[in-house]
């Protein structure tokens, strides 16, 4: 014996579920299909503290890609590997900073643009701006490092 | 455990070692009926009717509660978030705390822990029933696999269901913290969904998923074992056989749900 009823109103709520997933996991948890939108370019840091996978990447303030991955280079640099979305163009002479968001907030990649040649997807960024360990800087103020460097 | 009236009375090591085994014992025959309904679920012919009705049952009977369940927890996170985050001036965070707390902890747990007490119950009371009623003995006697007929699609229907009401959860808790946080309490908006946006990445949601798959299991498993075996209780037998299988359903679903949740959290962050 089949219920219509039934049947109609479990399909009405795995679709309604199916909706919610996709939801939670299309928008939000910015699920990619396979190699994602955009393309990626490398940069390559003396420090990236508090950077994570999924970070925001932004140029002028506005969103522009995020933080695929981090990893240590032969050289003990972290390379951090961006992608960045479709239609913005990044030059070879670019300027990658990382920055936090307020004092407590999540730090992120800030993109200074350059006038160079435009890059090719999986380009390494050199002109780097590393994050600021301001522990160290309050050690090197208190303990007088701060001067000893100016000279 | 059956004991022989003329046995002399038992020390306290040997009530101690009666009670080991019998542990052991109904440990055992939990694993294998587990076991059982797993392979049940997907073994041919599929059970199609069946599972459409379990998931009618176990889900769509569920939305109500559970969307009742997720505003309000929602709501009362964005209340409790923002009194917190006020303190430091980092309001605009709320959008992260609610959304972070509700996909990775509250939205599984709570609604596996609410389906166990509405459908676990319901499912021990109705497997014990037919149990002390000498159905699923009947069932035997046909030659029909009772554990395939009663057991695969309350399990496959409640792998379905989990999920989808977990994720109705998320979604709703969300829209809740909104209303406390932004209409009620002035939170920006774009603030509080764009925060969100950027603080909830993959792994937070499937994370959210194993656990309601996890859950799931668990829930079914043991509700369906309770009931299936409620003849064999120690406490009472018949109907009182089936009071106690009930609660135990529910009391070892919710005990099982937060220790698995804490086991399953310190593998996934």
């Amino acid at each position: 014996m089949r219920n219509r009823g039934v049947e109609f109103a479990v399909g009405l709520f795995v679709l309604a579920g199916l909706l919610c997933t996709a939801w939670l996991a299309v928008r939000l948890g910015k699920m990619e299909a396979v190699g994602g939108e955009g393309y990626p370019v490398q940069a390559r840091f003396l420090d990236v503290t508090g950077l994570k996978a999924g970070s925001a990447v932004e140029m002028a303030g506005v969103r522009v890609g995020r933080v695929e991955s981090i990893g240590l280079s032969p050289e003990k640099r972290a390379v951090v590997t961006m992608r960045i979305d479709k239609g913005v163009t990044l030059t070879d002479d670019a300027i990658v900073s990382v920055r936090s968001s307020g004092l407590i907030g999540d730090k992120f990649l800030k993109i200074t643009p350059g006038g160079g040649d435009p890059v090719k997807p999986g380009a390494l960024l050199t002109e780097t701006e590393s994050s600021v360990d301001i522990q160290e800087l309050m050690g090197k103020y208190v303990f007088g490092g701060v001067k000893e460097e100016k000279k | 455990m059956v004991t022989d009236p003329e046995a002399p009375p038992a020390n306290p090591v040997t009530r101690l070692g009666a009670a080991s085994l019998d542990a052991v014992a109904s440990l055992g025959s939990y694993a294998v009926f587990t076991a059982r309904g797993l392979w049940h679920m997907v073994s041919l012919p599929w059970q199609w009717s069946k599972v459409v009705r379990q998931v009618y049952f176990v889900g769509v009977k569920s939305v109500l509660v559970i969307a009742l369940i997720g505003l309000f927890t929602g709501m009362v996170l964005g209340l409790q978030g923002y009194y917190t985050l006020v303190k430091f001036g980092a309001e605009g965070l709320l959008g992260a705390a609610v959304s972070l707390s509700v996909i990775r902890e509250l939205g599984p747990v709570l609604t596996a822990i609410m389906v166990a007490g509405r459908a676990g119950s319901s499912m021990a009371a109705e497997l014990g029933i037919m149990r002390i009623s000498e159905q699923i003995d009947a069932l035997d006697a046909m030659d029909v696999d009772p554990v395939r007929y009663l057991a695969g699609p309350r399990f496959a229907a409640a792998l379905v269901s989990f999920p989808l009401l977990t994720a109705m959860f998320d979604v709703i808790a969300m829209i809740g913290g909104h209303l406390t946080g932004v209409t009620l309490l002035g939170v920006g908006p774009g603030v509080y969904w764009g925060r969100i946006h950027d603080s909830v990445v993959l792994e937070d949601v499937t994370g959210g998923f194993v656990k309601a798959l996890v859950f799931a299991l668990l829930v079914a498993s043991v509700s369906c074992w309770q009931g299936f075996y409620a003849h064999r209780r120690p406490g009472g037998f018949g109907a009182r056989g089936v009071g106690l299988a009930t609660t135990s359903a529910v009391v070892a679903s919710c005990v099982a749900i937060l220790a698995g949740d804490y086991v399953l959290t310190s593998f996934l962050m």
